[in-house]
């Protein structure tokens, strides 16, 4: 299982490459948070945060959310100790945890949807649906990844390139993690409370 | 029924989409004719196999650095058909009409939006993939196939906004695009969507190539090359890379505002239901004045590699050359709201972003002082890379002088919107990116392909284009100081601006020859090329990439040279060192994939499927695009091993050449 000095230097290009990518991505999201807070009160006579959001609802989505973490974190330890019932336990874990937190945003979505709150009802509500929707896209990517990964992992018995992208996929969630805890902050707790 | 099928199938696409103005539908059918004459010749010659095999699915950064500078030089040349059209309405004003005000809008958008992302872009892409990798060293990049999606995403990007020539019509709303006038209310038709869609996909392309070439210079270079022994077009590139992963992701946020607002109905930049058209106009500026840096920075490197090599000198001031463009690389975000004191922002605001602007300045003012300091003295060889150079260093410091005055908000309430403007800005854009684009490509011309261009052509473009670059735009900076705003029409015949006009026209014409001549120079080099070859070295070079041959074998050097020095080359040759050390190793190079090009049809017809509305297409496209990357990603084998043996042989024959 040595690694040669080129795969090696390889694999730290792949690292650092791919934490330059989660850099710009948080640009783009502060791009997005920034016109979410321009737009906060421009509700033009509609509901303003604090009417919509349901708080323990998106607290029990959160913390769905943050115990993916946890699996993944499970999944990345093992993985390296070569425990393949292990990894491929938790990463299905971490599968269910996604798909369960997409559940939630798309029940509230179609919830405010139906209630005549879209996206085109104000600005705020643009901003709104623009922000937290990114943040689900960025999810459902995600899970595609996870969902190939589990099948390799399954298939092809712990190659090496498969396990250095697990550690990737691992920055990715934890990075989803970190975006969602500002979303939940400054979308939900600010604006749920004022 | 049948129209329901129609719209399910086409979205709102008909076939009136496809009539156009004279004027619109002769270049529509001169670019049709043109690529069917190019295709029809390559099926005859039987080269299809040999595009594919070595050119579309190359990984080989100079090989997709070419690639870049052929489709920037063909969008030169539409960028340039359309700046003649709009100088000719401006001189006929409208007696008799040339163009109508819709068709003279759209030529200006796609003019501005041309030029800066397919030309300017394109150009310092290329040089970026021709010249990096060998000048630090390295034999690729980080991510080879990263790289050619890269190309093949600005590619597509190019071919969507050549295509309202063919079908549809183009953005009316000026090269931003600000809203309300590019919301859907004020421009319902596809216009607004090309636009979007492609600066979106040709933008994500850059954002991928700025990681890609960020990562290439930290973690590649060759042992010893410490960040302080770079040379400075590297540090450019550096800087000009940090400056892309921070400016792209908000114009890849805010063009997918501004599109979810006319999809959608969202409501971000619309005059109504809480919407702020300013914030748009904020996000946009803070991507587009780094952009500016972006094209600038790398083109200063070039012309201090240019300068440090015809003086026979070393680079004067090096430290104070890399500060100042850490600098500028800072600075460039504390500046965008020049671009709209008129906004009404208060006077503090105004002052502070005036000041930042001015401040600016300063690290520009360093490098001119650096350049002529390291020509003091030297032994100053006046080729044409150094023309260009010095038209660069005379256009630029002038557009700068105008700059600065710009930049005093008070000043800039009375030209904000002019002509001066426009005439500022080219003198930055045309004489320090195109220029410098130009002296990089004159320089490294021999680098890539083994022989020299003509010099005795090259010198009388120069001569046009400068002569002709100040008879075009100083009638314009006194044409906006009397007055006349940019994207003019037409105007009152009293008011007198005709003579200058008719001027500014005979500059571009003067211009239009500069062009004409360069291409004729890359001709004729190409027909005299066993007259110029040259051998790796035909300047008195100082940096690495001239330390092999000239082109480069695939995998740029045999050996990984050891660095020590700033200019290693020209210690290298100084100590007569042997160059070529015979200890060959295998090497792994990438091998070719069409993943790439798949990604880029996918992302055309992705672009078209949502500008026309077919949802179908979208969803196929983006379900095609997520097939094509798992089986390119989850490819285990994507490299292959050059024996050290052939390398061997290979250089002796090379050798003995």
């Amino acid at each position: 299982m040595n690694d040669t000095p080129e795969e090696i230097a390889v694999k730290d290009r792949k690292m650092f490459g791919f934490w330059l990518y989660l850099m710009t991505d948080i640009i783009l999201f502060a791009t997005l948070f920034a016109t979410f807070a321009v737009l906060r009160n421009a509700t033009a006579g509609g509901p303003s945060g604090a009417e919509l959001f349901d708080l323990p609802f998106i607290l029990v989505a959160t913390l769905i959310l943050l115990t993916s973490s946890l699996t993944v974190g499970l999944a990345i330890l093992g993985s390296t100790r070569g425990y393949k019932k292990q990894t491929l336990f938790w990463l299905i874990a971490t599968f269910v945890l996604g798909a369960a937190f997409l559940g939630f945003e798309v029940y509230e979505f179609s919830h405010l949807i139906a209630e005549g709150y879209s996206w085109e009802r104000s600005a705020f509500l643009s901003a709104f649906f623009t922000l937290v929707g990114t943040h689900g896209l960025h999810i459902v990517v995600g899970l595609l990844w996870l969902g190939v990964m589990i099948f390799r992992l399954w298939r092809f018995n712990f190659r090496k390139t498969d396990i250095n992208r697990l550690a990737l996929f691992g920055l990715f969630w934890h990075f989803l993690d970190i975006i969602w805890i500002f979303v939940f902050s400054v979308v939900y707790l600010i604006g749920g409370i004022a | 029924m049948f129209e329901d099928i129609q719209k399910l199938i086409f979205g709102r696409l008909t076939l009136e989409d496809f009539v156009h103005e004279p004027i619109m539908a002769g270049a529509g059918i001169s670019m049709v004719a043109a690529l069917v004459i190019a295709i029809i010749a390559v099926t005859y010659f039987k080269k299809w196999g040999y595009l594919w095999r070595n050119w579309f699915t190359a990984l080989d950064p100079r090989k997709i650095g070419i690639m870049y500078l052929i489709v920037s030089g063909i969008m030169l040349a539409r960028g340039f058909a359309d700046v003649m059209l709009l100088r000719a309405q401006q001189v006929l004003n409208d007696s008799p009409e040339l163009l109508n005000a819709d068709h003279f809008q759209q030529i200006f958008t796609a003019h501005g939006s041309i030029m800066i992302f397919f030309v300017a872009m394109g150009l310092i892409s290329g040089l970026f993939n021709l010249i990096v990798p060998a000048m630090i060293g390295a034999r690729d990049v980080a991510f080879p196939f990263l790289n050619s999606a890269s190309f093949w995403l600005f590619a597509a990007g190019m071919i969507l906004i050549n295509a309202p020539l063919v079908v549809g019509e183009f953005s009316a709303a000026g090269w931003l695009a600000y809203p309300p006038l590019s919301g859907i209310e004020f421009s319902p038709g596809v216009g607004v969507d090309y636009w979007i869609w492609s600066l979106q996909i040709a933008g994500i392309g850059t954002l991928l190539s700025g990681i890609n070439f960020f990562v290439t210079i930290l973690k590649m270079r060759a042992p010893g090359m410490t960040l302080m022994k770079m040379p400075i077009f590297v540090w450019s590139v550096l800087c000009s890379s940090s400056l892309i992963m921070f400016a792209f992701p908000i114009l890849t946020a805010t063009l997918g505002m501004l599109s979810l607002d006319r999809l959608m109905g969202m409501n971000f930049f619309t005059s109504d239901m809480g919407g702020n058209p300013m914030m748009y106009i904020n996000l946009i500026w803070a991507w587009g004045h780094p952009e500016v840096y972006i094209l600038m920075l790398p083109a200063l490197g070039i012309f201090s590699e240019i300068v440090a090599t015809f003086s026979r000198k070393r680079i004067f001031g090096y430290t104070s050359m890399v500060i100042a463009l850490l600098a500028i690389t800072v600075l460039s975000f504390t500046v965008w709201l020049h671009h709209f004191f008129t906004m009404g922002s208060g006077a503090s605001v105004n002052t502070f972003f005036g000041i930042m602007t001015m401040i600016i300045a300063i690290p520009t003012g360093v490098k001119i002082f650096n350049w002529i300091f390291t020509m003091y003295q030297g032994r100053v060889e006046f080729t044409t890379p150094m023309l260009w150079f010095m038209g660069f260093v005379v256009t630029f410091t002038f557009g700068g002088l105008t700059g600065v005055i710009l930049s005093v908000p008070a000043v800039d309430f009375q030209l904000h919107n002019s002509l001066f403007l426009v005439a500022h800005f080219h003198n930055m854009i045309v004489g320090g990116v195109l220029f410098g684009a130009f002296a990089g490509f004159t320089y490294w011309f021999p680098k890539f392909t083994g022989f020299t261009l003509n010099e005795r052509i090259g010198k009388y473009s120069f001569w046009f284009w400068v002569i002709g670059f100040f008879v075009a735009f100083i009638p314009l900076y006194i044409l906006g100081i009397m007055g006349a705003t940019r994207r003019l029409d037409s105007y009152d015949p009293s008011l007198g601006w005709e003579g200058l006009f008719i001027v500014a026209g005979a500059g571009a014409v003067l211009v239009a020859v500069g062009f004409a001549l360069q291409v004729l120079q890359v001709v004729v080099s190409i027909i005299q090329r066993k007259k110029n070859q040259v051998g790796g070295d035909p300047w008195g070079a100082r940096t690495l990439e001239w330390s092999t041959t000239s082109p480069a074998p695939e995998y740029i050097f045999a050996e990984i040279p050891t660095v020590t020095s700033r200019d290693q080359f020209w210690e290298m040759k100084q100590q007569k060192k042997d160059l070529r050390t015979p200890l060959y190793t295998d090497i792994v190079v990438p091998k070719r994939s069409g993943a790439g090009v798949v990604i880029g049809i996918l992302a055309l017809l992705f672009g078209l499927a949502v500008v026309w509305h077919m949802v179908w297409l979208v969803v196929l496209s983006l379900i095609g695009t997520i097939i094509t990357l798992i089986i390119r990603l989850t490819n285990d084998s994507p490299d292959e091993i050059l024996k050290a043996s052939d390398i061997a042989k290979h250089e002796l024959q090379r050798g003995t050449q």
